[in-house]
């Protein structure tokens, strides 16, 4: 009797334990798609549908993707040195990571966007923003590689960047930790940030034809935390909106101390405004800067540095009609425009919901000058409620950003409840909620942030992996997840790794770039000052402790491949030209002991390396990529004898031999 | 002079489009050899014009280096400067038996055109087999009793390379006009014949 009473209590209670583990809910099970490996799947020998470009955050790299496969194609330094191509090791391309403290061979790469033309994406360049020494780069489209880098001066941190204009009549870069203008007078006491800390936004005007950067103008700011901006378009283009936090104006433990605020800012400039003032000769020239300009140049194969003294700045507090502050609930991240320019999404990251603003209601509100009592730092904010179209309510938690699709929807990411949450713009109505594995960051719809989004799919790149793939130690790669937004659900169809830390990224569709990428350099628009034109004219040369060896490569072979005469204390430097006009038929220079990278220069390219060599003996030298069935047979010597002596500088391939 | 009576006007017309189409043979790729290879998904071509060689020309001399195979060079052949002047020739022949509208020498041009044809097909072929044939000692790659001569027409495998050799579009028009000519001979023949047979 006992033992039954006893048996139905353990029962009763085994019962009711499996009940509640069944009510936790669910974990990362994963809800993928069903045909998702059907929808994923490019054959071998097609193509994606999509390029897909994507920052590499701490890696300082770009890399290039196809959607929907997530097939990496390509890796391209653009504010990183780059052993495997050469990129920062090379003579040519040392003076592209100059900067006005000298050579920074690394960056924090945080978002990509694409030149626009009409709001759309015209297939010329894609820009990316550093975080920790502010520059802005341009990335060639034609050849895949980084073509300039401006540096930003009065600048520290340049996170609010490089989103463009309509047109990219600008670049847009930002101060994230506002510092005291550039100069003699920054010396100055930390906690003096309210007298002393000033924002700086800057208008880098892109040329149409070559794309080349000039800083047009900065505005000089309150001194406030920019996070992240978006240019209007259609009816607000002109126009730029930025988000601010700090706007309690903390210079240490932000966490806290920058979390005060119930409402920080989100910033609208007026540039065509902006425009007019500096044309006007508004602007003060302020001539105790130094910021760097690099550019590389496609028929030279080499990049030049140059350092520029003077920049051209409006104060935003001299103006009434040039700048005002709408408030935006705690701390906003993304501050993203609708594909119609009318609406902006704000995304306060410690907000309990996503205050959506209307251009109309913006620009009655300057009208009726429906103005806060009190100045923001002389600064007018306008009313709340004046601006507000509505509020998205209980979206999720710690949202980031916003993208939209072709169908009036828009796509939040939600880093702390971890998911995308889909919602519909007219009326802030939420549709659909996806999770992502895990700690989504930035997200990404297909021409999301363009007039006409592409939509079908939506990329989140996120911050934390964990267990999504093979464990690799303590390091984990960032992921990517891949959803198809084509219908009312979002649908998750994929998985795949990143390099480094993907923040923004861009897709444009294949056919607008894969018929443009270039196949060779023309060798005989070559007008590199060291070119080796054709075999017969490859030589050593030395001037002084100087030696250039003018070589050149072709298949299987290199010219000279037997070089004497070299000495203790020279600087040798191999010019190495590719006379290879053929597709894909790179070929690779590296020499022992070189302290150094390889080379890898292009058919038609010529690419130089520096050699100094640290004692007597051979040196072999040889190509690195495998180029031809003789490839192991693409190698030489270099014969190095002490200082003062008597060997004569000679040089030879094959038929010279005796 | 039973044999220089008049040519059909309809034949007098055919003689004369075969001269304006010699006339753009002057000028347009006659022969093409294609090239492929795992390596070369794409393809090469080499485009043989009356007076030049076109395509990736660099491209295929620097591969053949490796077998030893001489690299091709307009310059070394006598065949681009005559070849234009021959079919310029023979431009001028169709237009003036045309003209001049007698019989036997539409017999005569048909002789001559089909000399032409077979004197430059063996051209061709002595062509391909000397560079098949003519190989360096010293090359990279031998491959004993391995020649390399492309098709004189169709396809053929060279190590890892398919050679396809085929008329381009001036190659295909100069065919053309070499069968129009031989059905305006062999009707002239006819015509001959039953005016002969009448005449008896």
């Amino acid at each position: 009797m006992n033992l039954k009473r006893h048996l139905m209590w353990v029962t009763a209670v085994a019962v009711a334990a499996t009940s509640f583990q069944a009510c936790k809910p669910r974990g990362a099970g994963s809800a993928v798609a069903g045909n998702a490996a059907e929808r994923t799947y490019v054959p071998p020998g097609q193509y994606d549908e999509f390029y897909n470009f994507v920052s590499g955050g701490f890696s300082g790299q770009m890399s290039v993707y196809g959607l929907p496969s997530g097939r990496l194609f390509r890796v391209i330094p653009v504010f990183s040195v780059d052993p495997e191509k050469g990129w920062g090791f090379s003579e040519e391309t040392k003076p592209m990571l100059q900067t006005s403290h000298g050579f920074v061979p690394w960056d924090d790469l945080h978002h990509i966007e694409a030149s626009f033309t009409d709001g759309m994406p015209d297939g010329k360049w894609m820009f990316a923003n550093s975080n920790n020494t502010p520059r802005l780069a341009r990335i060639n489209l034609k050849t895949y590689r980084t073509d300039e880098i401006i540096e930003i001066p009065n600048t520290g941190g340049n996170h609010c960047s490089p989103f463009t204009t309509e047109n990219s009549e600008y670049v847009i870069a930002a101060t994230r930790f506002s510092v005291p203008p550039d100069g003699p007078e920054s010396d100055v006491p930390i906690s003096s940030y309210k007298e002393n800390f000033k924002g700086h936004v800057s208008f880098v005007s892109v040329d149409k034809e070559t794309g080349e950067f000039d800083i047009a103008f900065q505005l000089k700011t309150p001194g406030v935390n920019f996070d992240l901006s978006s240019a209007g378009k259609g009816v607000s283009n002109g126009w730029l909106f930025m988000s601010c936090y700090n706007t309690e104006q903390a210079h240490t433990l932000l966490e806290v101390n920058a979390s005060k605020n119930d409402k920080d800012f989100i910033m609208a400039i007026n540039w065509k405004k902006a425009e007019e003032y500096v044309k006007a000769g508004r602007g003060k020239k302020q001539t105790n800067v130094r910021y760097a300009h690099n550019k590389w140049d496609e028929h030279t194969h080499s990049a030049t540095h140059e350092i520029k003294t003077e920049v051209t700045v409006l104060d935003v507090t001299e103006f009434d009609d040039l700048v005002y502050l709408i408030p935006c609930p705690k701390s906003p991240h993304g501050t993203d425009v609708s594909p119609t320019g009318e609406y902006i999404v704000g995304s306060g990251k410690l907000a309990a919901l996503i205050p959506v603003f209307s251009f109309e209601k913006f620009q009655k509100a300057i009208a009726n000058k429906d103005f806060e009592g009190e100045r923001y730092d002389g600064v007018p904010v306008i009313k709340y409620e004046s601006a507000l179209h509505g509020e998205v309510q209980k979206p999720g938690l710690g949202p980031l950003h916003t993208e939209f699709d072709d169908k009036g929807n828009a796509y939040t990411s939600f880093f702390v409840s971890s998911e995308v949450v889909k919602w519909r713009i007219k009326d802030l109505e939420i549709l659909d909620r996806q999770p992502t594995y895990y700690s989504v960051g930035h997200l990404m719809v297909a021409g999301g942030n363009s007039k006409k989004p592409y939509g079908k799919y939506l990329v989140a790149y996120n911050k934390i992996t964990k267990d999504r793939f093979l464990p690799t130690g303590p390091e984990l790669c960032h992921s990517a997840q891949l959803f198809d937004i084509s219908g009312d659900k979002m649908e998750l169809l994929l998985d795949f790794p990143t390099i480094g830390e993907p923040h923004y990224a861009q897709a444009v569709p294949a056919d607008l770039l894969m018929d443009k990428s270039l196949q060779i350099y023309d060798i005989n628009a070559n007008k590199h000052p060291h070119k080796t034109n054709g075999e017969s004219e490859a030589k050593v040369e030395r001037n002084g402790n100087t030696v250039r060896v003018y070589m050149t490569t072709i298949r299987s072979h290199i010219t000279p491949d037997v070089i004497e005469g070299i000495q203790l204390g020279d600087e040798v430097y191999f010019h190495v030209t590719n006379i290879e006009q053929d597709w894909d038929m790179p070929h690779g220079f590296a020499i022992k002991g070189a302290n150094n990278s390889e080379l890898l220069v292009m058919p038609g390219e010529t690419t130089t390396l520096k050699w100094v060599p640290d004692r007597v003996g051979i040196f072999p030298f040889y190509c690195t990529d495998f180029c031809s069935a003789l490839h192991q047979e693409m190698s030489g010597y270099v014969r190095v004898s002490p200082k003062g002596s008597n060997v004569p500088i000679s040089s030879y391939t094959g038929e010279k031999a005796e | 002079m039973k044999n220089s009576s008049p040519i059909s006007s309809t034949n007098r017309l055919l003689l004369i489009l075969c001269s304006i189409a010699l006339l753009a043979v002057i000028f347009l790729p006659i022969w093409r050899i294609e090239l492929d290879a795992a390596q070369y998904p794409e393809g090469l071509e080499l485009q043989i014009y009356s007076n030049k060689l076109a395509g990736q020309v660099d491209i295929i001399n620097g591969l053949n280096h490796y077998i030893g195979m001489k690299t091709l060079h307009a310059d070394d052949f006598i065949e681009f400067t005559v070849l234009p002047y021959i079919i310029g020739f023979f431009v001028l022949a169709f237009l003036g038996v045309a003209l001049s509208r007698k019989r036997k020498f539409v017999y005569v041009l048909f002789g001559a055109f089909l000399l032409f044809g077979i004197v430059a097909m063996v051209d061709f072929y002595r062509w391909l087999y000397n560079y098949g044939h003519d190989l360096d000692p010293n090359a990279p790659i031998i491959v004993p009793g391995m020649a390399y001569q492309p098709p004189l027409i169709g396809f053929k495998q060279l190590l890892n390379f398919g050679a396809f050799s085929i008329p381009d579009l001036g190659g295909w028009m100069f065919i053309a006009v070499g069968v129009i000519l031989a059905y305006c001979t062999w009707n002239e023949f006819r015509r001959a014949k039953k005016r002969n047979l009448s005449q008896v």
